[in-house]
């Protein structure tokens, strides 16, 4: 596989899942820099406390763009507390393992969700997560 | 499908005819060119006649080449040698932004040495103004080194203008030469150097050769110690299949390159221009006219290098990106930052660097396949509107 990347991490390249903006989300995270190489942007719906529906953009490599549509597929159906839960290193197993050098995709793919819960809790409650702090650099 | 190659600046199948040349020094003709005997005597004729095709192909003489492992060792060799054969009488060094690793890697080495290195700038193209050369060299100035042609973007630089800058300076100067030797004509009067590295594999030669010119005269102390091979500077048994391959590879290039320059700067000129009207918001990166003939550079804004590179690989289109995301770094190509293009079109790059196999129709197929590529992807960027 190109990039030493595992034929997971290109299935979710070649073939990105939940790709694309929502309109009146629940929430909205955009994570990372132009400067960085990576952007991400993540939105979610939330019904009753479950993620009913998430979605993505992203500008940067294959890791980056597989690591935000695999994101998005492991947050679907979640509670919020459950979403909170997902770590970057389970986003990246869940992908097969990704090259070191590209483990901060992972970070920004977690970020994200996070960025987009906390607009979600500001929203609702008028308070953003407790701890939410984006990474300021990813690797 | 057919796979379409266009990274010939990473390098090049050898040559059949090339291939042919060597195989009798791996089998037949073994001998180690130092031994006495007959089977030495063949391995000694083919590396002091492959030298001698060399030297007389740059206009230089045989014994001022010298055979090394590659461009890198080239390199290495031609800053290292002459820093420490002249440090006694200065320890300036003066070089660009936009070199290869191999020089710019080495120049840091040396930094750490106590070196003391300027870098002359490059304008938005990549080329170096000879006069800023010339006010760069100071009392304790020894060594100049620029590249003839950079690999990313693949602006050739007027070497021989700023040669002749550093000429009743005192000052020795050397080109990596390792983009235009075999592709455009690299001779070293003409060009005023007194130290030049070329590389085979990028001729279609084999891997694992190249050679340094070092001017007669020129103070230098050996790279590789251990015996009185290439003139005591460079021990090691000679790559002989390596040597003949590479000396093979010049002479074929002699004869093709000038009508193959032509053919190339045509598909060059084609793809560059289809992709300029094809991509909106895409730019050119490096000269518009002084510029290698096989190179194609340029970055499509809003998507990132190594995202198209991947989905031209899954269309069995081979091409490279001048953002070192790929090649396992986090930070954007050191030459694109140099020439001052703004970081996010620093990481938006793609090279095709066209070759002996690139045909019309692969201009075509890449001019196909790269606008939905591009479209795909940015329906997929945040910043992309």
């Amino acid at each position: 596989m190109p990039g030493g990347y595992s034929e997971k991490v290109m299935d979710h390249f070649a073939h990105p899942r939940n790709v694309g903006v929502i309109e009146n989300p629940s929430g909205v995270g955009k994570v990372g820099n132009p400067v960085c190489g990576d952007v991400m942007e993540m939105f979610i719906k939330v019904e009753n406390n479950v993620i009913t529906d998430a979605k993505f953009r992203t500008f940067g490599c294959g890791a980056a763009i597989a690591t935000s549509s695999m994101a998005t597929e492991q947050i679907k159906g979640k509670t919020i507390d459950e979403a909170l839960k997902l770590t970057n290193k389970a986003v990246a197993e869940a992908l097969g393992g990704l090259p070191a050098v590209k483990m901060h995709c992972s970070v920004l793919a977690e970020d994200a969700i996070k960025a987009a819960i906390n607009d979600y809790m500001i929203k609702t409650t008028g308070k953003g997560l407790p701890d939410f702090k984006p990474h300021e650099e990813h690797d | 499908m057919k796979n379409i190659y266009m990274d010939y600046a990473a390098t090049t199948p050898t040559h059949p005819e090339v291939l042919a040349a060597m195989q009798p020094y791996f089998t037949d003709h073994f001998g180690n060119p130092s031994s006495i005997h007959s089977f030495g005597r063949e391995g000694r004729k083919a590396v002091d006649g492959a030298r001698d095709t060399i030297a007389a192909f740059i206009g230089a003489r045989s014994d001022e080449i010298v055979f090394t492992s590659g461009g890198t060792e080239s390199d290495n060799f031609a800053l290292e040698g002459v820093a420490y054969a002249n440090e006694k009488k200065g320890r300036h060094i003066i070089s660009t932004a936009i070199e290869h690793h191999a020089i710019g890697s080495c120049l840091e080495f040396l930094k750490k040495r106590g070196f003391e290195v300027t870098l002359v700038p490059v304008d938005k193209a990549g080329s170096v103004d000879p006069d800023d050369v010339k006010k760069a060299i100071k009392p304790g100035t020894i060594l100049v080194s620029i590249m003839h042609a950079n690999n990313e973007i693949g602006t050739i630089e007027p070497i021989s203008e700023i040669g002749k800058a550093c000429r009743g300076k005192d000052v020795y100067f050397h080109t990596d030469a390792v983009q235009t030797f075999g592709h455009l004509k690299v001779n070293v009067n003409e060009l005023n150097v007194d130290l030049l590295s070329a590389s085979a594999h990028k001729l279609y030669g084999p891997k694992g050769v190249g050679m340094l010119y070092i001017r007669k005269g020129v103070n230098i102390v050996p790279y590789l110690h251990g015996g009185e091979q290439e003139r005591g500077l460079r021990a090691s048994t000679e790559n002989v299949p390596g040597i003949v391959g590479f000396a093979k590879a010049a002479e074929i290039s002699g004869n093709e390159m000038a009508n193959e320059a032509l053919r190339l700067r045509k598909l060059r000129d084609k793809l560059i221009s289809g992709i300029l009207t094809r991509v909106e918001d895409s730019i050119l990166n490096g000269h518009p006219s002084q510029r290698l003939d096989n190179n194609v550079s340029v970055s499509i804004k809003y998507i990132e290098g190594e995202s198209m590179l991947l989905r031209l690989d899954m269309e069995g289109i081979a091409a490279s990106t001048g953002s070192a995301c790929s090649s396992g770094s986090l930070e954007p190509s050191h030459v694109l930052l140099g020439i001052g293009l703004p970081i996010e079109f620093a990481y938006s790059s793609l090279r095709f660097t066209l070759g002996r196999g690139t045909t019309d129709q692969d201009i075509d197929v890449v001019l196909e396949k790269l606008p939905d590529i591009v479209k795909n992807l940015r329906k997929m960027s945040p910043m992309y509107k």
